[in-house]
Protein backbone atom coordinates (compact mmCIF):
# COMPACT_ATOMS: atom_id res chain seq x y z
CA UNK A 1 0.00 0.00 0.00
CA UNK A 2 1.06 3.59 -0.79
CA UNK A 3 2.12 5.24 2.54
CA UNK A 4 2.37 9.04 0.24
CA UNK A 5 -1.43 8.17 -1.16
CA UNK A 6 -2.22 7.32 1.75
CA UNK A 7 -1.25 10.37 3.80
CA UNK A 8 -2.38 12.35 0.79
CA UNK A 9 -6.01 10.88 1.25
CA UNK A 10 -5.99 11.66 4.83
CA UNK A 11 -4.66 14.90 4.54
CA UNK A 12 -7.86 15.78 1.98
CA UNK A 13 -10.01 15.74 4.67
CA UNK A 14 -8.20 18.78 6.74
CA UNK A 15 -5.02 20.16 6.84
CA UNK A 16 -3.21 18.28 9.81
CA UNK A 17 0.21 17.79 11.95
CA UNK A 18 2.15 15.22 11.15
CA UNK A 19 1.58 13.46 14.50
CA UNK A 20 -2.22 13.13 13.78
CA UNK A 21 -1.45 12.04 10.64
CA UNK A 22 0.60 9.46 12.03
CA UNK A 23 -1.99 8.64 14.68
CA UNK A 24 -4.73 7.91 12.36
CA UNK A 25 -2.27 6.14 9.51
CA UNK A 26 -1.58 3.28 12.57
CA UNK A 27 -4.96 3.22 13.92
CA UNK A 28 -6.42 2.89 10.00
CA UNK A 29 -3.82 1.36 7.90
CA UNK A 30 -1.03 -0.08 10.52
CA UNK A 31 -2.36 -2.89 11.65
CA UNK A 32 0.33 -3.90 14.10
CA UNK A 33 3.32 -2.25 11.68
CA UNK A 34 3.12 1.70 13.22
CA UNK A 35 4.40 4.00 10.82
CA UNK A 36 8.11 5.44 11.75
CA UNK A 37 7.80 9.11 12.76
CA UNK A 38 10.95 9.55 10.54
CA UNK A 39 9.21 7.60 7.80
CA UNK A 40 5.61 10.33 8.18
CA UNK A 41 8.07 13.52 7.96
CA UNK A 42 10.09 12.15 4.72
CA UNK A 43 7.07 11.19 2.97
CA UNK A 44 5.53 14.83 3.66
CA UNK A 45 8.92 16.08 2.45
CA UNK A 46 8.46 14.74 -0.86
CA UNK A 47 4.85 15.47 -1.49
CA UNK A 48 5.64 19.36 -0.29
CA UNK A 49 8.37 18.75 -2.94
CA UNK A 50 6.51 17.13 -5.57
CA UNK A 51 3.85 20.49 -5.18
CA UNK A 52 1.12 17.78 -4.09
CA UNK A 53 1.16 19.45 -0.07
CA UNK A 54 2.36 22.61 1.38
CA UNK A 55 3.64 23.36 5.01
CA UNK A 56 2.46 26.23 7.07
CA UNK A 57 3.98 28.26 9.10
CA UNK A 58 5.00 26.86 12.21
CA UNK A 59 2.41 27.46 15.01
CA UNK A 60 3.83 28.26 18.78
CA UNK A 61 4.12 26.11 21.23
CA UNK A 62 6.23 23.63 22.81
CA UNK A 63 7.43 20.25 20.93
CA UNK A 64 8.75 19.96 17.96
CA UNK A 65 5.66 18.77 15.87
CA UNK A 66 4.16 22.50 15.46
CA UNK A 67 3.98 22.35 11.94
CA UNK A 68 0.70 21.83 9.62
CA UNK A 69 0.44 19.67 6.34
CA UNK A 70 -2.16 21.37 3.91
CA UNK A 71 -2.82 19.53 0.63
CA UNK A 72 -2.36 21.14 -2.84
CA UNK A 73 -5.23 21.09 -6.00
CA UNK A 74 -2.56 18.45 -7.27
CA UNK A 75 -2.51 16.75 -4.34
CA UNK A 76 -6.23 16.55 -4.41
CA UNK A 77 -6.65 15.78 -7.98
CA UNK A 78 -4.15 12.37 -7.44
CA UNK A 79 -6.41 11.37 -4.83
CA UNK A 80 -9.32 11.83 -6.79
CA UNK A 81 -7.60 9.69 -9.65
CA UNK A 82 -6.34 7.38 -6.90
CA UNK A 83 -9.97 6.39 -5.19
CA UNK A 84 -11.46 5.98 -8.52
CA UNK A 85 -8.90 3.63 -10.43
CA UNK A 86 -9.06 0.11 -9.49
CA UNK A 87 -6.47 -1.99 -7.90
CA UNK A 88 -4.51 -4.04 -10.22
CA UNK A 89 -6.36 -7.38 -9.63
CA UNK A 90 -2.70 -9.19 -9.81
CA UNK A 91 -2.93 -12.86 -9.18
CA UNK A 92 0.60 -12.37 -7.36
CA UNK A 93 0.46 -15.44 -5.19
CA UNK A 94 -0.70 -18.02 -7.83
CA UNK A 95 2.56 -17.25 -9.78
CA UNK A 96 4.41 -18.38 -6.87
CA UNK A 97 2.23 -21.62 -6.57
CA UNK A 98 2.12 -22.36 -10.05
CA UNK A 99 5.95 -22.04 -10.19
CA UNK A 100 6.43 -24.60 -7.35
CA UNK A 101 3.61 -27.22 -8.98
CA UNK A 102 5.66 -26.84 -12.23
CA UNK A 103 8.80 -27.03 -10.92
CA UNK A 104 7.97 -30.16 -8.34
CA UNK A 105 6.46 -31.90 -11.67
CA UNK A 106 9.88 -30.98 -13.68
CA UNK A 107 11.92 -32.13 -10.83
CA UNK A 108 10.11 -35.47 -10.64
CA UNK A 109 8.47 -34.44 -7.01
CA UNK A 110 5.26 -34.83 -5.55
CA UNK A 111 3.20 -32.20 -6.28
CA UNK A 112 0.22 -32.92 -4.51
CA UNK A 113 2.37 -33.66 -1.26
CA UNK A 114 3.58 -30.02 -1.42
CA UNK A 115 -0.57 -28.77 -2.74
CA UNK A 116 -1.57 -30.70 0.63
CA UNK A 117 1.45 -28.32 2.39
CA UNK A 118 0.28 -25.82 1.03
CA UNK A 119 -3.04 -26.19 1.54
CA UNK A 120 -2.28 -26.92 5.26
CA UNK A 121 -0.81 -23.51 5.48
CA UNK A 122 -3.30 -21.68 4.04
CA UNK A 123 -6.12 -22.96 6.41
CA UNK A 124 -4.05 -22.52 9.40
CA UNK A 125 -3.53 -18.73 8.30
CA UNK A 126 -7.66 -19.18 7.65
CA UNK A 127 -8.00 -19.91 11.29
CA UNK A 128 -6.24 -16.87 12.74
CA UNK A 129 -7.81 -14.94 10.74
CA UNK A 130 -11.16 -16.67 11.54
CA UNK A 131 -10.51 -15.87 15.40
CA UNK A 132 -9.31 -12.31 14.38
CA UNK A 133 -12.72 -11.70 13.15
CA UNK A 134 -14.32 -13.26 15.82
CA UNK A 135 -12.67 -11.32 18.62
CA UNK A 136 -11.65 -8.21 16.88
CA UNK A 137 -13.55 -5.17 16.07
CA UNK A 138 -15.39 -3.83 12.86
CA UNK A 139 -12.12 -2.85 11.71
CA UNK A 140 -10.23 -5.95 11.84
CA UNK A 141 -13.17 -7.91 10.99
CA UNK A 142 -13.28 -6.28 7.58
CA UNK A 143 -9.66 -6.99 7.12
CA UNK A 144 -9.62 -10.42 8.16
CA UNK A 145 -12.36 -10.96 5.67
CA UNK A 146 -10.75 -9.82 2.99
CA UNK A 147 -7.34 -11.83 3.61
CA UNK A 148 -9.82 -14.69 4.20
CA UNK A 149 -11.64 -14.41 0.56
CA UNK A 150 -8.46 -14.29 -0.78
CA UNK A 151 -7.27 -17.44 1.11
CA UNK A 152 -10.02 -19.14 -0.28
CA UNK A 153 -9.69 -18.50 -3.62
CA UNK A 154 -5.73 -19.71 -3.65
CA UNK A 155 -7.44 -22.94 -2.06
CA UNK A 156 -10.12 -22.95 -4.81
CA UNK A 157 -7.11 -23.39 -7.61
CA UNK A 158 -5.09 -25.16 -5.65
CA UNK A 159 -8.07 -27.90 -5.17
CA UNK A 160 -8.39 -27.60 -9.19
CA UNK A 161 -4.89 -27.99 -9.79
CA UNK A 162 -4.82 -30.99 -7.96
CA UNK A 163 -7.81 -32.37 -9.89
CA UNK A 164 -5.54 -31.62 -13.04
CA UNK A 165 -1.73 -32.73 -11.49
CA UNK A 166 -1.71 -35.52 -14.08
CA UNK A 167 -2.71 -33.30 -17.45
CA UNK A 168 -0.12 -31.12 -15.94
CA UNK A 169 2.48 -33.37 -15.46
CA UNK A 170 2.17 -35.16 -19.09
CA UNK A 171 2.68 -31.37 -20.16
CA UNK A 172 5.54 -30.74 -18.53
CA UNK A 173 7.27 -34.03 -18.94
CA UNK A 174 6.87 -33.80 -22.63
CA UNK B 1 -36.66 -45.45 26.64
CA UNK B 2 -32.79 -46.14 27.62
CA UNK B 3 -29.56 -44.56 26.52
CA UNK B 4 -27.08 -47.12 24.72
CA UNK B 5 -24.70 -48.36 27.39
CA UNK B 6 -21.02 -47.17 25.97
CA UNK B 7 -18.61 -46.69 28.15
CA UNK B 8 -17.81 -42.86 28.87
CA UNK B 9 -14.04 -43.53 30.29
CA UNK B 10 -12.61 -43.39 26.33
CA UNK B 11 -14.56 -40.29 26.06
CA UNK B 12 -12.97 -38.61 28.82
CA UNK B 13 -9.38 -39.63 27.78
CA UNK B 14 -9.29 -38.44 23.58
CA UNK B 15 -10.43 -40.12 20.82
CA UNK B 16 -14.26 -40.16 20.76
CA UNK B 17 -15.42 -40.94 17.76
CA UNK B 18 -13.01 -43.14 14.66
CA UNK B 19 -13.01 -44.96 11.53
CA UNK B 20 -10.48 -47.47 11.36
CA UNK B 21 -10.21 -48.96 7.09
CA UNK B 22 -13.52 -48.52 6.04
CA UNK B 23 -15.04 -49.57 3.23
CA UNK B 24 -18.56 -49.01 1.12
CA UNK B 25 -19.74 -49.41 -1.84
CA UNK B 26 -23.17 -48.43 -3.47
CA UNK B 27 -23.99 -51.02 -5.84
CA UNK B 28 -20.99 -51.83 -7.88
CA UNK B 29 -19.67 -47.85 -6.79
CA UNK B 30 -17.07 -47.89 -3.80
CA UNK B 31 -17.49 -44.89 -1.76
CA UNK B 32 -15.58 -45.19 1.09
CA UNK B 33 -12.24 -47.37 0.43
CA UNK B 34 -10.50 -47.95 3.46
CA UNK B 35 -11.10 -44.55 5.45
CA UNK B 36 -9.38 -43.91 8.65
CA UNK B 37 -9.68 -40.82 10.76
CA UNK B 38 -10.26 -40.29 14.54
CA UNK B 39 -11.73 -37.20 16.29
CA UNK B 40 -10.63 -36.37 20.15
CA UNK B 41 -13.50 -35.58 22.99
CA UNK B 42 -14.26 -31.79 22.22
CA UNK B 43 -12.54 -31.34 19.01
CA UNK B 44 -13.90 -29.57 16.09
CA UNK B 45 -12.96 -31.59 12.94
CA UNK B 46 -13.98 -30.57 9.39
CA UNK B 47 -14.39 -33.01 6.59
CA UNK B 48 -13.26 -31.56 3.62
CA UNK B 49 -13.08 -32.70 -0.27
CA UNK B 50 -14.66 -32.36 -3.77
CA UNK B 51 -18.41 -33.63 -4.55
CA UNK B 52 -18.37 -37.06 -4.37
CA UNK B 53 -15.49 -37.72 -2.53
CA UNK B 54 -17.43 -39.88 0.04
CA UNK B 55 -17.17 -37.39 3.09
CA UNK B 56 -21.00 -37.10 3.18
CA UNK B 57 -21.07 -40.87 3.29
CA UNK B 58 -18.07 -41.19 5.72
CA UNK B 59 -20.22 -38.96 8.36
CA UNK B 60 -23.20 -41.34 7.82
CA UNK B 61 -20.99 -44.11 9.03
CA UNK B 62 -19.03 -42.29 11.91
CA UNK B 63 -22.90 -41.56 13.04
CA UNK B 64 -24.11 -44.90 12.38
CA UNK B 65 -26.29 -43.82 10.11
CA UNK B 66 -24.98 -46.42 7.52
CA UNK B 67 -23.45 -49.52 8.06
CA UNK B 68 -19.60 -50.18 6.36
CA UNK B 69 -18.96 -52.99 4.60
CA UNK B 70 -16.05 -53.71 6.17
CA UNK B 71 -13.28 -51.66 8.80
CA UNK B 72 -14.73 -50.46 12.15
CA UNK B 73 -17.09 -47.45 13.37
CA UNK B 74 -15.92 -46.87 17.54
CA UNK B 75 -17.48 -43.67 19.59
CA UNK B 76 -16.16 -44.07 22.93
CA UNK B 77 -14.25 -47.03 22.41
CA UNK B 78 -16.94 -49.23 21.16
CA UNK B 79 -17.44 -50.69 17.69
CA UNK B 80 -20.93 -49.35 16.69
CA UNK B 81 -20.76 -50.35 13.10
CA UNK B 82 -21.99 -54.70 14.68
CA UNK B 83 -24.88 -52.63 16.65
CA UNK B 84 -28.12 -53.47 15.13
CA UNK B 85 -30.12 -51.02 13.71
CA UNK B 86 -32.38 -50.45 17.13
CA UNK B 87 -29.10 -49.86 18.96
CA UNK B 88 -27.56 -47.34 16.72
CA UNK B 89 -30.77 -45.45 16.50
CA UNK B 90 -31.26 -45.34 20.17
CA UNK B 91 -27.53 -43.97 19.75
CA UNK B 92 -28.43 -41.27 17.41
CA UNK B 93 -31.26 -40.19 19.47
CA UNK B 94 -29.66 -39.97 22.67
CA UNK B 95 -25.86 -39.21 22.41
CA UNK B 96 -25.87 -37.85 18.76
CA UNK B 97 -26.96 -34.61 17.35
CA UNK B 98 -27.49 -33.16 13.66
CA UNK B 99 -27.67 -30.50 11.18
CA UNK B 100 -27.84 -30.63 7.38
CA UNK B 101 -27.32 -28.33 4.61
CA UNK B 102 -31.39 -27.98 4.37
CA UNK B 103 -32.43 -27.27 8.13
CA UNK B 104 -34.92 -30.46 6.87
CA UNK B 105 -37.55 -29.25 9.97
CA UNK B 106 -40.52 -31.20 10.27
CA UNK B 107 -43.18 -28.50 8.23
CA UNK B 108 -46.27 -29.25 10.24
CA UNK B 109 -44.56 -28.16 13.99
CA UNK B 110 -43.72 -24.85 14.92
CA UNK B 111 -40.27 -23.82 15.05
CA UNK B 112 -39.90 -24.67 19.14
CA UNK B 113 -41.57 -28.09 18.23
CA UNK B 114 -38.78 -28.63 15.92
CA UNK B 115 -36.28 -27.98 18.40
CA UNK B 116 -37.99 -29.82 21.56
CA UNK B 117 -38.45 -33.02 19.37
CA UNK B 118 -34.59 -34.79 20.40
CA UNK B 119 -36.07 -34.41 23.65
CA UNK B 120 -39.96 -35.36 23.47
CA UNK B 121 -38.41 -38.61 20.97
CA UNK B 122 -35.77 -39.21 24.62
CA UNK B 123 -39.16 -39.45 26.43
CA UNK B 124 -38.91 -35.78 28.44
CA UNK B 125 -42.38 -34.48 28.76
CA UNK B 126 -43.87 -32.42 26.76
CA UNK B 127 -43.50 -29.23 28.91
CA UNK B 128 -40.35 -29.89 30.02
CA UNK B 129 -38.97 -30.50 26.72
CA UNK B 130 -40.30 -27.44 24.96
CA UNK B 131 -38.38 -25.47 27.88
CA UNK B 132 -35.68 -26.74 26.96
CA UNK B 133 -36.00 -25.77 23.47
CA UNK B 134 -37.41 -22.23 24.23
CA UNK B 135 -33.82 -21.30 26.38
CA UNK B 136 -32.00 -22.29 22.78
CA UNK B 137 -34.04 -19.07 21.11
CA UNK B 138 -32.14 -16.46 22.96
CA UNK B 139 -29.11 -18.15 22.52
CA UNK B 140 -29.04 -18.06 19.20
CA UNK B 141 -30.84 -14.69 18.72
CA UNK B 142 -34.49 -16.50 17.37
CA UNK B 143 -36.85 -14.84 20.04
CA UNK B 144 -40.05 -14.45 19.15
CA UNK B 145 -40.23 -16.41 16.54
CA UNK B 146 -40.80 -19.60 18.51
CA UNK B 147 -44.59 -20.68 17.37
CA UNK B 148 -43.34 -19.75 13.83
CA UNK B 149 -42.97 -22.80 10.86
CA UNK B 150 -40.28 -23.70 8.73
CA UNK B 151 -41.79 -22.08 5.56
CA UNK B 152 -42.25 -18.21 7.61
CA UNK B 153 -38.56 -18.33 8.53
CA UNK B 154 -35.38 -17.50 6.52
CA UNK B 155 -32.91 -19.72 5.77
CA UNK B 156 -31.05 -18.35 7.81
CA UNK B 157 -33.15 -18.94 10.81
CA UNK B 158 -34.38 -21.90 9.62
CA UNK B 159 -30.63 -23.42 10.10
CA UNK B 160 -30.43 -21.57 13.75
CA UNK B 161 -33.42 -23.65 14.39
CA UNK B 162 -32.19 -26.55 13.24
CA UNK B 163 -28.56 -25.98 15.31
CA UNK B 164 -30.77 -25.62 18.21
CA UNK B 165 -32.21 -28.71 17.18
CA UNK B 166 -29.02 -30.62 17.09
CA UNK B 167 -27.93 -29.60 19.86
CA UNK B 168 -30.83 -29.28 22.87
CA UNK B 169 -30.24 -32.67 23.75
CA UNK B 170 -26.67 -31.31 25.04
CA UNK B 171 -25.44 -34.45 22.22
CA UNK B 172 -21.82 -35.88 22.57
CA UNK B 173 -21.03 -35.48 19.36
CA UNK B 174 -23.18 -32.47 17.20
CA UNK B 175 -22.46 -34.26 12.94
CA UNK B 176 -23.01 -31.20 10.55
CA UNK B 177 -23.58 -31.87 7.08
CA UNK B 178 -22.53 -28.76 4.93
CA UNK B 179 -24.73 -26.31 7.64
CA UNK B 180 -24.00 -23.17 5.93
CA UNK B 181 -24.31 -24.68 2.83
CA UNK B 182 -27.47 -23.17 1.85
CA UNK B 183 -26.57 -19.75 3.00
CA UNK B 184 -25.02 -16.54 1.82
CA UNK B 185 -21.79 -15.84 3.24
CA UNK B 186 -22.78 -13.52 6.47
CA UNK B 187 -25.34 -15.81 7.62
CA UNK B 188 -23.46 -18.74 7.28
CA UNK B 189 -20.69 -16.76 9.77
CA UNK B 190 -23.46 -16.19 12.08
CA UNK B 191 -24.60 -19.39 12.13
CA UNK B 192 -20.66 -21.06 12.31
CA UNK B 193 -20.17 -18.59 15.20
CA UNK B 194 -23.08 -19.71 17.26
CA UNK B 195 -22.56 -24.13 16.76
CA UNK B 196 -18.67 -23.19 17.10
CA UNK B 197 -19.66 -21.10 20.60
CA UNK B 198 -22.20 -23.46 22.00
CA UNK B 199 -20.42 -26.39 20.84
CA UNK B 200 -17.11 -25.01 22.76
CA UNK B 201 -19.50 -24.07 25.59
CA UNK B 202 -20.92 -27.48 26.55
CA UNK B 203 -18.03 -29.46 25.40
CA UNK B 204 -19.51 -31.19 22.12
CA UNK B 205 -17.50 -32.90 19.35
CA UNK B 206 -18.48 -31.45 15.97
CA UNK B 207 -17.68 -33.48 12.74
CA UNK B 208 -18.24 -30.73 10.15
CA UNK B 209 -18.50 -31.96 6.64
CA UNK B 210 -17.82 -29.05 4.44
CA UNK B 211 -16.22 -27.59 0.94
CA UNK B 212 -16.15 -24.17 2.20
CA UNK B 213 -12.60 -23.52 3.54
CA UNK B 214 -13.74 -20.55 5.23
CA UNK B 215 -16.03 -22.91 7.11
CA UNK B 216 -13.75 -25.02 7.92
CA UNK B 217 -11.92 -22.51 9.31
CA UNK B 218 -13.68 -22.82 12.59
CA UNK B 219 -12.66 -26.45 13.19
CA UNK B 220 -9.48 -27.12 15.13
CA UNK B 221 -8.16 -29.29 12.33
CA UNK B 222 -9.24 -30.55 8.82
CA UNK B 223 -9.05 -34.00 6.54
CA UNK B 224 -9.66 -34.45 3.04
CA UNK B 225 -11.47 -37.13 1.72
CA UNK B 226 -10.34 -37.94 -1.77
CA UNK B 227 -11.86 -41.24 -3.62
CA UNK B 228 -13.26 -42.31 -0.16
CA UNK B 229 -9.93 -42.00 1.55
CA UNK B 230 -8.86 -39.65 4.14
CA UNK B 231 -6.05 -37.66 3.36
CA UNK B 232 -4.86 -36.05 6.89
CA UNK B 233 -3.00 -32.71 6.75
CA UNK B 234 -2.39 -32.01 10.53
CA UNK B 235 -1.06 -34.68 12.86
CA UNK B 236 -3.68 -37.25 13.03
CA UNK B 237 -3.42 -39.82 16.09
CA UNK B 238 -5.10 -42.89 14.45
CA UNK B 239 -2.70 -42.26 10.87
CA UNK B 240 0.11 -41.04 12.42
Amino acid sequence: MSVSLTLLGLLDRQPSHGYDLKRDYDTYFGRGKPLPFGQVYSTLGRLARDGKVVIGEAEPGAGPDRKRYVITEQGATEVQEWLSEPVEPEPHLQTVLFAKVVLALMLGRSAEQYLDTQRAAHLRRMRELTETRRSGGVVDALLADHGLFHLEADLRWIDLTAARLNALAEMVKS
Amino acid sequence: MSAVNVPDTLASRGRLVEARDVSLSFGQTPALRGASLSVNAGEILAVMGPSGSGKSTLLHCLAGILAPDSGEIRFAGRRIDMLREQERSALRRDRFGFVFQFGQLVPELSAEENVALPRLLGGVRRAEALRDARAWFERLELDGLEQRRSGELSGGQAQRVALARGLVARPEVLFADEPTGSLDSLTGERVMDLLTAAAREQGTTVVLVTHEPRVAAYADREVIVRDGKVTTLSADPVLA
